[in-house]
Formats: C-alpha cells, structure tokens, sequence
C-alpha cells in the first residue's frame, strides 16, 4: 500500500508539473492576446483558469499520497507551511512556498471582482516566481528526476518556460506605449492611404 | 503673457446700465484695491449656507460643461470626508489654445478667483484647497496669495501644481489624476471625482471663472447675478472672440447676447464657430440671428462652452481650418481608449483628404461611420467633442468639398485662421 | 433590478472575449473593441452575461446595478 502511495505521488508531481508548465504559458498567452490555433479566444482564458484548477487538485493528491505513505513521515501542515517536514527539509519547503503562492493567485483571482487590480496583477505576477520554485522542488526532492527520461520532461518543461518568458519579454518590448499609439495610428492609416490614392495633391 | 485685449474693462454707460462689466478690471487689482472694491471673503461661517443662493442664482460651470454648480456643490458637501480629507480645486487649466479667459481672469482679479475657492471650500467642508494652471503662476496670483495668506484671509492654505499643454489637461478626472502625483491623463468614471476623487476624496473641480461669479454672488446675492442673462440662463460669461477685423480678444458678455453684436455677421463673414474646438460650426447667414445662450444655440446643435467664438472671414477656406483642428484633436487623444486612438486619427487623416485636391469616393462615408463608432466609446468627452466639431464642419463645409473634389478651392488667402500650439505630444513626459 | 452591461474603455485592450461569449448583446468594431447593447440585460441572458464578465482577462466588462451617470468631459 505504501509503495502504491509513494509511486502516486511522484507521478501526480511530474503531471502537476506538466500542467503547471501549460497554465504559464496559456497565461502568457492571455496577456499577450494570443490564440490557440482554430480555437476561440474565450478558449485560451478558460483552459488557462481550468487547468490551473486542475493542477491544484493534481498537488492535492501529490500531497495527499505522500502524507499517507508512512514509509517516511511528512506532516500534512508541511504543504503549506515551508520548511516544516523533517524528511527533506528544504526541498519539499520549497513544494510548500510554491504551492502558498498558488493558493495566493487562485484565490485572488477567485475574488478578481471585489479586489483592487493593481493588487491583484501583483500576486499574479508571482507565478513567475512560483514556476522556478516548483521546478526546483521538483529536481530537488525525487531521485527519479534526476535521471532518465523523467529528466528530460522536466528539463523539456522548464526550456518551454524559458521560451515562452522570452517571447513575453520581447512582444511587450515590442508594443507601442500608450504616448505613442495615436502617432502609430497616423503613421500606418497615412501608409495605406498613400498607397491607394497616389494621385492626391495634399494641401 | 496675454496677448488678449481686454474690452470689458469698465467705460461706456451702456455697459455699466447693463451691469457689466462684473469680473474684469481695467487693470490687474492687487489685494488692496480688491478689498477696497468688494471688501473682505464674506465667509459664512457654516457649511452649506452658500449652496442656497448658488441655487437660486442658476450658476452654471463656466468650464464648458454648463453644469449647475449648486449640484456639483451640494454632492461634495454632502459626501463624507476620507480619511478626513475633502478637496476643492481651481481649475485655471482652460486648455482650449483659443481660450484666453482664465489667463487673463487670473491675471487680472486674481482675488475674486480666490475668494470664491475659499468660498466654495467653506460650503463644502473642504480640507485642502489646490490651484491648477497651466503655466507657471504668475506674479500676480503669488502675491494674491501671499498678501491674502499674510492677512489671515485664507483659511486653507492654497497648493499650486502645474498642468501640462495639452487639450485634455482641463478634464475633471485628469485634474485630480495630475494633482495626485500621475500625468494629466483621464480616469474612468463612474465613481465621479465628487464622490471619489483626490486620493479617494471627495474633490470639486470648479473653473476660475466660476469662482469667480461665485465670490460676487456671495457678496451681492443670487437676484443681483439674475439681473443679467436669460431667465433660464442668468449672468455672464467670459468669451474669447475671434474676428476678421479685430484683434483678439476677451469680453465679458450678458448670456443671451445676440452673436452678431459680437462676432459680426457682415459679408466678409462665412461661418461662426461657437464653443471652441468641441463646438460647432455654424452657418451664415441663416445662424445670424443666434444669441449666446444654450436655448437659442440648441437649435443649431450648438452649446457656449467654455465661450470661444470665432468668426471665419470670408477668404479663408474654412475645411482646410477644420481639417487643421481635427489633426490637432486627433494628435491630442489620451490613447487609452481603442475607439479613440484609432478612430481620431483616421478621421483627421479623411478631413486631411477632403482638404486636399480631390478624394476618394469614400472618404465621406468612412468619415461618417468612423464619426459614428468613436462616439461616446472613450472614457471622456474627446471623441464626442471632436464629432461635433467635424460633423458641423462637414455640414456648413459641403459647398467646399465639392468645390475641393474638383482640384478648386474658394480661399484667396492661405494663412491659417484659428490659432493651435506647435509641437504634438510623443512621450509619456509630455503629460506631466 | 435592472443591470446593464458597461465597458471600462481605459482597461479594455480589445481581447474579444465577452464578444465570443454574449453575442447578443456585445458585437466588435472594425477595430476589435466592445460595442456593448446599452438597455438592461435580459434575464434569460443573465448567466452569459455574468460569465462574459468573469472571461474578460482585463475586468474591463462590468455589470452594473442600475443607470450609473455617464462619464463626464
């Protein structure tokens, strides 16, 4: 029974960390108005929020499975409460901050409405921070990470992140800013005008 | 500074049996010649006690909205303090390049604008008071306030903060926006500035000149204000006038001033332009008999405004004039809102086109929806403002756009009429 | 209690959400941003309306109880 919980936990960890890795990058899409090819837009926003609904109840489970194994001893408040597992002290800490600050986004986001939105970017802006950590919890805490193919999927995750960072970084780098949009208007209606009406004398 | 003529300046038996003029003097009026006109800020002890004879008076903003200002005051009184903070404002920041009124007002009678901020900030229970400008203040307004701070006649000490050239700086929220630290940029609205304003307070924003006539009502009363104007419209107004024949110039008029004794509505004359560059244009000779009151201008499309009124002069090619300030407005958009930022500027850059030598056959009706889409979609009045304007002018100009789509244009004289500042804003900077 | 449907124009950034999701009652201009049906929401169309402005990436979209008085100059 242990070794079914111990082998559940590890493989509910490696999905979380697979669905977080696409909950980052559709939320990047969102920001950046992207789309999933032939899908609508309201796709990208609900599988954004669902499969982040999904990955907490993934690391419930990740929780959940390694509380019950007895095989070593991992208090139940040490998903929470960094730093308080004797097993592995500091890299199931580092499950715990990344998963507070989940539990930050998600409930913020579930009161988006009531909550002031510069309050409520500033912990989202967090998941930037959340990523990082869960990955590094992730090599940190299971040998079996370590090595082998379940090396690779966690290295091919975190290079899609990394990609995906940059290419956010780049399109907002690449963005108009607000003082200059009606010039930006100007300039591409002039252009297209020039090229249609060729014959106009202007004033 | 001005270059505006003052011709209301006291003279003349006919205006002084009409009781004008009431806010300008012939010659700037220190704290000392001030006092021995009107004598000291009839405070009157108690909030909310103004807020009656505001009423009864009828006084509107003279700002360009026209909104009675007993509301305006009464909501801010009501309204409880935050965190113990309530906030009047003179917004000196006219913003129209072709209004010269508040300048001068404020150079001119820099105490009776004072005198109606602390008035206004008694009747509403106001804790700090702010005067927002758009240059640097003048000597005369520093030394108002150091003589009147000096003799204990302020009772809240006036914080100066400037405004930046652009068109929108005037707006309500953009005015609390600039004066809490951010650029003069408009902020949505609901909540108003009047419930949630300055740092979460409530603010009133009132123009110079509206304090102005509030500071003479609290000294002669709401019936002494309702001897001139209309009955529906009492009092007076400020106008900036331009005229072919004449130089430009500020002149307080009783509301309900027939325009042609004003503007002129001989020969020479081919459109009025009522209200600035949010206002209308008008067409001679069949808006001759207009006078300058809402009632009458109503009729045409038209609203005073903030009083800017010109007079085209007959040689000038009035859609290149428009097409100018168009691209002004457009240039001048806060680029906040999508249907503005995009709208504006292909609508000054069609206007641009009509101006020209011959037009695409459908400029006109890119120009109508585009005039249609952009209304009332912003989170101010710019875009509808600037739909007036160009829908006047496409109105009162259709002879010129057919003469212009044949290559023709009916100017013999090319100088640009209507006068507009240098310089458009790029950077982020240019609105602090 | 009559709602109606108002968009922020400051914070909309034309995401095209709340068209998708309410039809009805939100079409998109030439240039991708909300033209929102200014009369009540009917309540046959309260749930759409409600996850329309959930959707919106920017709460741009609200839903307002009763007239609110429109922005001023």
């Amino acid at each position: 029974m242990n070794t079914a919980f111990w082998y559940a936990s590890r493989a509910t960890g490696i999905v979380a960390l697979l669905l977080l890795t696409a909950v980052l990058v559709l939320g990047i899409l969102v920001n950046r108005q992207g789309r999933l090819p032939g899908l609508p837009r309201f796709a990208v926003t609900d599988l954004h929020r669902n499969l982040s609904l999904l990955s907490v109840s993934f690391i419930a489970v990740h929780v959940f499975t390694a509380v019950l194994d007895t095989y070593v001893h991992i208090p139940l408040v040490s998903a929470v409460i960094p730093f308080a597992s004797g097993y592995e002290r500091f890299w199931l800490g580092l499950g715990a901050v990344s998963l507070d600050i989940m539990l930050a986004m998600i409930v913020t986001s579930l009161l988006r409405g009531r909550l002031n939105r510069v309050l409520w970017r500033a912990v989202h802006l967090l998941a930037y921070a959340s990523w990082p950590v869960a990955f590094a919890h992730s090599i940190g805490s299971s040998k079996d990470l370590q090595q082998g193919w379940m090396l690779a999927v966690a290295v091919g995750c975190a290079m899609i992140v990394l990609a995906a960072v940059v290419w956010r970084l780049a399109d907002a780098a690449r963005q108009v800013p607000r003082a200059g949009r009606v010039a930006a208007v100007f300039a591409q209606h002039t252009a297209s005008a020039a090229r249609r009406n060729r014959g106009t004398v202007a004033r | 500074m001005s270059t505006a003529v003052n011709e209301s300046a006291p003279g003349g038996a006919a205006r002084q049996a009409a009781g004008l003029p009431r806010l300008l003097p012939a010659a700037p009026e220190d704290l000392h010649a001030h006092l021995a006109r009107y004598g000291p800020t009839p405070y009157r002890g108690r909030t909310n006690l103004l807020i009656d004879d505001i009423e009864t008076s009828g006084l509107t903003g003279r700002g360009g909205a026209a909104f009675p200002v007993y509301r305006k005051l009464a909501v801010v009184a009501r309204a409880g303090v935050r965190q113990g903070r309530k906030v009047v404002v003179a917004n000196g920041a006219e913003s129209e390049p072709a209004s010269r009124k508040d300048e001068l007002l404020l150079g001119l009678a820099p105490n009776l604008v004072l005198d109606g901020l602390q008035l206004a900030a008694e009747a509403v229970g106001a804790t700090e008071a702010h005067l927002y400008l758009h240059y640097a203040p003048g000597p005369q307004i520093l030394r108002a306030l150091a003589e009147r701070s000096s003799r204990g006649l302020d009772r809240l000490a006036v914080t100066i903060t400037q405004a930046p050239p652009r068109f929108l700086a005037g707006q309500e929220a953009a005015v609390v926006n600039r004066l809490g630290g951010g650029p003069a940029l408009p902020t949505f609205q609901p909540p108003r500035v009047s419930e949630r304003g300055l740092g979460g307070a409530p603010t009133l924003v009132q123009n110079v000149e509206t304090l102005a006539h509030l500071a003479l009502i609290a000294r002669y009363g709401p019936r002494w204000f309702r001897a001139v104007g209309t009955s529906d419209e009492p009092g007076s107004m400020l106008t900036t006038i331009y005229r072919p024949d004449a130089k430009t110039h500020v002149r307080e008029a009783a509301i309900g001033t027939p325009l042609e004794a004003l503007l002129g509505a001989g020969a020479d004359v081919q459109a009025w332009l009522v209200g600035g560059y949010h206002g209308t244009w008008l067409p001679m000779p069949e808006a001759a008999g207009i006078t300058l009151d809402n009632a009458s201008l109503r009729r045409f499309g038209a609203a005073a405004g903030a009083g800017v009124l010109a007079a085209l002069p007959s040689d000038r090619c009035g859609l290149t004039e428009a097409a100018r300030v168009t691209g002004y407005l457009a240039a001048e958009s806060a680029g906040q809102c999508g249907p503005c930022l995009n709208g504006l500027p292909r609508i000054a850059a069609a206007l641009a086109e009509l101006a020209g030598a011959g037009h695409r056959r459908r400029t006109l009706a890119d120009l109508e929806r585009w005039s249609g889409l952009v209304k009332g979609r912003g989170a101010c009045n710019h875009p509808d403002g600037t739909v007036r304007f160009v829908r006047s002018a496409l109105t009162v100009f259709a002879p010129e756009i057919k003469r212009h789509a044949r290559g023709q244009c009916s100017a013999t004289d090319r100088r640009p009429f209507l006068p507009l500042p240098d310089g458009i804003p790029t950077r982020e900077e240019d609105w602090t | 209690m009559a709602e109606t449907l108002r968009v922020n124009p400051i914070a909309c950034t034309g995401h095209g959400v709340c068209a998708e999701l309410l039809p009805e009652l939100v079409a998109l201009d030439e240039w991708g941003y909300p033209i929102v049906d200014p009369r009540p929401v009917p309540p046959a169309l309260d749930r759409d309306a409600r996850r329309a402005v959930a959707a919106c990436p920017t709460l741009a979209l609200r839903l307002l109880r009763s007239e609110q008085p429109a922005r001023s100059g």
